[in-house]
């Protein structure tokens, strides 16, 4: 086993397999490869006296395979993060690597999904979900001959895989808020990334949906082993979630508690009443509170 | 739902009726002058008379104005699409264009026949100058309004510019790009029979314009109800091609959530 997955890391790390990290190695093994490292960090809007500093110096290491919820005070650089990771800003100041190469001006063809699912409305939602195939090489090349058989197909298991069967040839307008939101997790998944960046994508839904699709999102998860940075205000969501929850500091942001969640999985909803994870919750809303006040201390 | 159409449409062309009717018996009993105001039953005859003598007319005009559609169509989707684009482009060309678009198309005709003579020309390029404007606006908007998560996560997959346009920027603008053809069809013909009256010696406009000096009033008001039937198709015919082709966009009501 530790053979396999030695093997399966070195492989990675070579990439030499293109599909190897979606297996990745188990997120305790020391070999698991380093999927996102941000060094020194920091990113500032604007210059002179309009500069706003969005993130200040932060250093993180996420390794393949991981699910990293990402809590904080509103404006506190989560999204920042997110943005920085898929190589949409550029840091002011210090490293971002992700996947081994030094996120330049280039997109790092992550898969991304955000509060507002954004299907468009004149495609059916099959089409919709094959839209990154369109855009992300090697599908873009195969689009025209693929799309009506096995493009279609792996969008339809995707649809499968998230309790939508059979909808994929509805119109968004024909869906609601949560189904929307599920098929938009498949559009971030149909080009077989090796991350998956997340900002807030169940923030507009109602309590039971969201819970609902708490567990659709760790089945993917389990299924595909992506590695996950989720970006959220819920701490029962960050707990359920992740396997792993750095909390962040008011803006300027920066990681001030970096934990890791050792419940089982596949995790219940009922287990977010069991004592531990009540604690674990208090314990994060305890730093959001102190991040808080002492935001408010050093604005007065 | 069909019910309601047929009987909306049986009021529309009842409402038709009516006026010509009233506008016949407002004639014959006020004993009103052919040179002032004539039958529209006399309209119609002498339109039907004169069908072939106005048909080369009709087709100059149509002619014309379709030229002049098409290529303000074409000046109005580069520009449209340059605009909307950049929101520095769009904000920079912004007040040229409100100002080039207020000047009233009478004014510029005398300046194209100054450089083109009279004739085909300037009707063309009136109509051009004249319906150009709604598209590029049109354009512009729906480009501008397209959803910036939406851009990220494109951009995120590394796509380009060119790929976010063809994809996401120019099929969401076209329900404002066949609503802006509408319009514009309609202001190319106003452009283009404008020019013909002032200058030209083909065209319906010029047509109205010799029978009006020679008290011919039938003849002038046949031209004007092939004006206003010429009008009536053409914004038809766009309203069907915006139906097939933006549906989309306007099913909404139709259908909700299963």
């Amino acid at each position: 086993m530790w053979l396999a997955s030695g093997l399966h890391a070195l492989l990675a790390m070579m990439r030499m397999q293109p599909h190897s990290e979606f297996r990745g190695a188990p997120v305790s093994a020391p070999a698991a490869p380093i999927a996102i490292e941000l060094s020194e960090a920091s990113v500032t809007f604007g210059r002179g006296a309009r500069a706003v500093p969005a993130l200040a110096t932060t250093s993180l290491r996420i390794a393949d395979g991981e699910f990293v919820a990402l809590v904080g005070p509103s404006g506190c650089g989560k999204s920042t993060i997110l943005r920085l990771v898929s190589g949409l800003v550029q840091p002011t100041s210090g490293v971002v690597i992700v996947g081994g190469r030094e996120v330049a001006a280039r997109a790092m063809r992550v898969g991304m999904a955000f509060q507002n699912p954004t299907m468009l409305p004149w495609m059916t939602i099959e089409r919709n979900i094959m839209l990154p195939l369109k855009i992300v090489e090697p599908f873009r090349s195969q689009f025209r001959k693929l799309r009506k058989t096995e493009f279609r197909d792996k969008a339809n298991a995707l649809l499968e895989q998230v309790g939508l069967k059979g909808f994929g040839n509805r119109y968004p307008w024909q869906l609601s808020g949560g189904m929307l939101q599920r098929a938009n997790l498949c559009r971030a998944l149909i080009h077989e990334p090796r991350m998956l960046l997340l900002d807030e994508p169940f923030g507009a839904l109602d309590q039971f949906t969201r819970e609902e699709l708490w567990s659709i999102l760790q089945e993917l998860w389990i299924a595909h082993k992506p590695t996950v940075l989720l970006v959220t205000h819920d701490l029962r969501e960050a707990a359920f979630l992740g396997s792993r929850i750095c909390v962040m500091s008011a803006r300027p942001g920066r990681i001030l508690d970096d934990s890791r969640v050792d419940f089982p999985r596949p995790r219940t909803v009922a287990m977010t009443f069991e004592p531990d994870f009540v604690a674990l919750n208090q314990k994060l809303r305890a730093f959001i509170v102190d991040a808080r006040t002492a935001a408010s201390k050093g604005a007065a | 739902m069909p019910d309601l159409d047929y009987r909306q449409k049986a009021w529309s062309a009842g409402l038709i009726v009516l006026f010509f009717v009233a506008w016949e018996l407002f004639c014959v009993m006020t004993g009103m002058s052919d040179l002032v105001l004539p039958r529209p039953s006399q309209v119609f005859v002498t339109l039907f008379e004169k069908f072939p003598i106005l048909w080369p007319h009709i087709l100059q005009t149509l002619a014309t104005t379709m030229i002049g559609f098409v290529l303000g169509v074409g000046l109005g989707v580069v520009l449209g699409a340059v605009i909307g684009v950049s929101k520095t482009a769009y904000d920079t060309a912004y007040p040229l264009l409100v100002g080039f678009s207020s000047i009233p198309k009478v004014a510029v005709v005398p300046i194209f026949v100054l450089w083109f003579g009279s004739g085909t020309v300037p009707a063309v390029l009136t109509a051009l100058s004249i319906c150009f404007f709604p598209i590029v606006v049109n354009i512009a908007t729906g480009l501008a309004t397209t959803e910036p998560e939406l851009e990220d996560v494109l951009k995120a997959l590394g796509a380009s510019k060119l790929d976010i346009l063809w994809n996401v920027g120019l099929p969401r603008t076209m329900p404002f790009f066949f609503a802006s053809l509408k319009v514009a069809v309609s202001y190319a013909f106003v452009g283009a029979v404008l020019s013909e009256t002032v200058a030209s010696n083909r065209g319906i406009g010029n047509v109205m314009m010799t029978a009006s000096s020679n008290f011919n009033v039938p003849l002038v008001f046949a031209g004007l109800f092939v004006l206003a039937g010429l009008g009536v198709a053409l914004y038809v015919i766009f309203s069907v091609i915006e139906g097939r082709i933006t549906g989309w966009a306007t099913r909404k009501n139709d259908m909700i959530a299963t």
